[in-house]
């Protein structure tokens, strides 16, 4: 017995040259150069969401497990089904508009000579680059119920002043042109990188036989930038619907709670109103919708890189 | 001796909105000390000079009682005191002193240590403090927070008299002199009369700067005049008490008419839109600490030498005053709990609130009655006299208010947070409801407020 232990621990022993070998692998090193990085998502991203996950299951003194009866009573609540929609609403026609414009923009861009192109996209970047919470202060001084600028030159064409944030629909307009101006050139630069890289003998190609500038677009260029318009379109999805700080400086949610979205009413419930478990229930909603609808595009995606490859 | 060891940071009332740069003043109080540290966290006055009392009064206590006082003045733009009072409850350590949204107190009872003794004490020399005081303040027949006066504004109407005289033929200056006593018509100052007054200034060009939206200038206002019909949405256990309630009927009904001779954008306005309308010229009343009045001192002197403060109108059941306390509390995890009472004790002494009113002004209010014959409220000017009323004097006959009592603590902050009472003349006036529907949407609210 005791041989075959001596037998054993000898086989198992590594030979002197086994451990640098490990230790030169490229896994071993890739792993250790990325442990950094998983460690500060782990602790900054999965455990606060895993806590989220718990408090939502807490009553309003977090002393007592009540399942999910947070999400029934948030279900059941006029005010947050307002807010579903609300989010639901703000972040597809804010993403849809920026994907159109941005896609002009970059088809714009791509057409100017190489000299010019570089200044134009350095000023066309300019909103993406602000710190939003300080833009949006700068558009909030647009809209300012009282001395807004942008009325002042609507009533020097002759029009009656536009209540932009006092008015339900005037005020979901203006969050949604806000969050446009400041994410259109996330997409024209995604969208000019992908169009540069769509091989000219292509568009020569469909050239010669004759197609229409609507038929290079839909048959080749569109096709070629589907990816990437995917990823771009699902990104900005996630950030849209998780954004904050545009309705929190515009509209804090006014007029009658008619633009809050899913991040700024779990702040206002969960913070301010001191129903942490409620709020961290209002903030993981969008969470299975998300990822949903990322599961469905990252599916097609690579779909399509197996159909490619 | 004091060291200031970061900028002072934003703290004029106008600058709320500019809180992407918001800055964290802190200074240390270095005693010659044994008698250990003090961390306290105190709300970031809206008055540029409004922190320098502070400043003064803990040097100096922090110096005789040999403890090292630290203050962090942390302002609220941004919600960071709320979310610094948050974030400490929730990892049970941080400042010895936090200042406390009004409501805030009640949230966080359970952690705040008691502080009867020392509201005992303060009592028997200045007797009771005032009835919103006491009902944010005071929870499970415990104080668990004392009210400094520093931050804690009541919010009357400032008047631009000759407008309300012109336009509206009252004469507030008469009717509520810079005495000790009422005027004439002073006892016909009720809603009726401002509301006949609103719609009069608004033909003239002229509407009175009144915010309907979700912040606390909305919330207060329409809360003291609900208060002022004697209409509560809740009991004091949290039960709605909205079917069948006449007197709620009444107040909402009020609201919606007054509502209706506002600027149409007053449903967006924050706390400083109003302060804007009166700057501007453009208002004739708003309901606002003496701040805005200030403001225009420097910034448009021909509307402020023409402004009046004077008491909220009365109701049915009586005058009431919106007031909006900055309660301190003492954590009960806080490391230097004696000396933590001591401080708050000296700070609400008769001289200590004194000072602190003078440096800010006459913004400052204490909690106690006995305190509102300050000189400063006298001598500010111009016109002399036109803080005289701010304070609640025995001759208004009010009583101090805040809205949603008396329902209890945790679900009163969220009707605050979330406006209810704003919101439900909005669904009416501006969203075109029906009052009974209006009132379905409000129980609905409540009961959602109640429950998990």
């Amino acid at each position: 017995m005791a041989s075959n232990i001596a037998m054993a621990g000898g086989a198992a022993a590594p030979r002197p040259g086994s451990l640098r070998r490990f230790a030169r692998a490229r896994s071993t090193i890739a792993f250790l150069m990325t442990l950094p990085l998983i460690l500060i998502i782990g602790g900054l991203v999965v455990w606060p969401a895993g806590y989220a996950m718990h408090l939502a299951t807490m009553n309003r003194r977090m002393t007592a497990y009540i399942g999910l009866e947070n999400f029934v009573i948030l279900l059941e609540n006029d005010t947050f089904r307002m807010v579903i929609f609300q989010s639901c609403f703000f972040a597809i026609v804010a993403v849809l508009l920026k994907a159109l414009i941005g896609f002009w923009l970059a088809h714009m861009l791509h057409h100017i000579p190489t000299k010019g192109q570089r200044k134009w996209r350095g000023m066309l970047l300019v909103p993406w680059v602000i710190p939003p919470a300080l833009s949006t202060l700068g558009w909030w001084w647009m809209f300012e119920p009282s001395y807004s600028s942008i009325n002042f030159l609507v009533n020097a064409v002759g029009f009656p002043s536009i209540p932009w944030l006092g008015s339900p629909w005037w005020a979901r307009i203006s969050i949604i042109i806000v969050n446009v101006w400041y994410g259109a050139p996330f997409f024209m630069i995604m969208y000019l990188a992908a169009l540069k890289s769509v091989p000219e003998q292509l568009y020569e190609a469909a050239a010669i036989d004759g197609a229409s500038s609507w038929q290079r677009l839909f048959r080749i260029t569109l096709p070629m930038m589907r990816n990437i318009i995917s990823i771009t379109v699902l990104f900005s999805l996630i950030v849209t619907f998780a954004n904050y700080d545009i309705v929190r400086v515009l509209t804090n949610g006014g007029p009658r709670d008619l633009t809050h979205v899913f991040a700024s009413y779990a702040f206002q419930v969960g913070v301010l109103s001191g129903n942490i478990p409620r709020g961290a229930a209002v903030s993981l909603f969008m969470f299975p919708l998300l990822a949903v609808v990322a599961f469905f595009m990252l599916r097609g995606i690579n779909a399509r890189n197996k159909e490619m490859a | 001796m004091i060291k200031e060891t970061a900028p002072p940071g934003v703290t004029t009332r106008r600058a709320t909105l500019a809180g992407a740069a918001a800055a964290l003043p802190l200074v240390n109080v270095h005693a010659q000390g044994t008698a250990g540290a003090l961390r306290c966290a105190f709300w970031d006055h809206w008055v540029p000079t409004g922190n320098n009392a502070m400043r003064e009064l803990c040097g100096r206590w922090g110096e005789q009682n040999r403890v090292n006082v630290t203050l962090d003045f942390i302002n609220t733009t941004g919600n960071q005191l709320q979310l610094t009072a948050a974030a400490q409850s929730q990892s049970r350590t941080g400042h010895d002193i936090i200042s406390l949204a009004p409501w805030d107190v009640g949230a966080y009872s359970e952690l705040l240590e008691p502080v009867d003794d020392v509201m005992g004490r303060l009592s028997t020399k200045y007797g009771p403090p005032n009835s919103a005081a006491e009902f944010l303040a005071k929870h499970g027949g415990r104080w668990k927070a004392i009210s400094p006066p520093s931050g804690s504004p009541n919010k009357p109407a400032c008047v631009r008299f000759d407008l309300m005289k012109e336009h509206a033929g009252i004469d507030v200056q008469a009717m509520w002199p810079a005495r000790n006593e009422r005027g004439p018509g002073a006892d016909t100052w009720t809603w009726e009369t401002f509301a006949q007054a609103a719609e009069k200034c608004q033909r003239a060009g002229f509407p009175f700067g009144l915010p309907m939206g979700q912040f606390t200038d909305a919330v207060d206002w329409v809360g003291a005049l609900f208060a002022s019909y004697g209409a509560f949405m809740t009991d004091a256990r949290g039960n709605p008490t909205i079917r069948g309630n006449a007197k709620l009927r009444q107040a909402i009904e009020m609201t919606v008419r007054i509502s209706r001779f506002l600027p149409n954008d007053v449903w967006a306005w924050d706390d400083a839109s109003n302060n804007r309308a009166l700057i501007s010229g453009r208002s004739a009343l708003v309901f606002n600490p003496p701040s805005a009045w200030a403001v225009a001192k420097r910034d448009a002197p021909a509307v402020a030498e023409k402004c009046w403060t004077i008491p909220m109108p009365a109701g049915p059941e009586g005058r009431f005053l919106a007031y909006l306390p900055w309660n301190s509390g003492i954590w009960a995890f806080g490391r230097n709990k004696t000396a933590a009472k001591a401080l708050l004790e000296f700070l609400s002494e008769r001289e200590s609130a004194e000072h602190t009113t003078n440096t800010s002004g006459g913004y400052d209010i204490p909690p106690f009655a006995t305190m509102s014959d300050f000189r400063v409220w006298e001598r500010e000017g111009p016109p002399v006299g036109t803080i005289f009323n701010y304070p609640n004097k025995p001759h208004h006959q009010a009583t101090a208010s805040i809205a949603f009592a008396p329902a209890p603590p945790e679900l009163a902050t969220q009707m605050y947070i979330q406006a209810l009472n704003t919101k439900v003349v909005a669904r009416i006036a501006q969203g075109g409801d029906s009052l009974d529907t209006a009132l379905g949407w409000l129980e609905r609210e409540i009961n959602t407020m109640r429950r998990g």
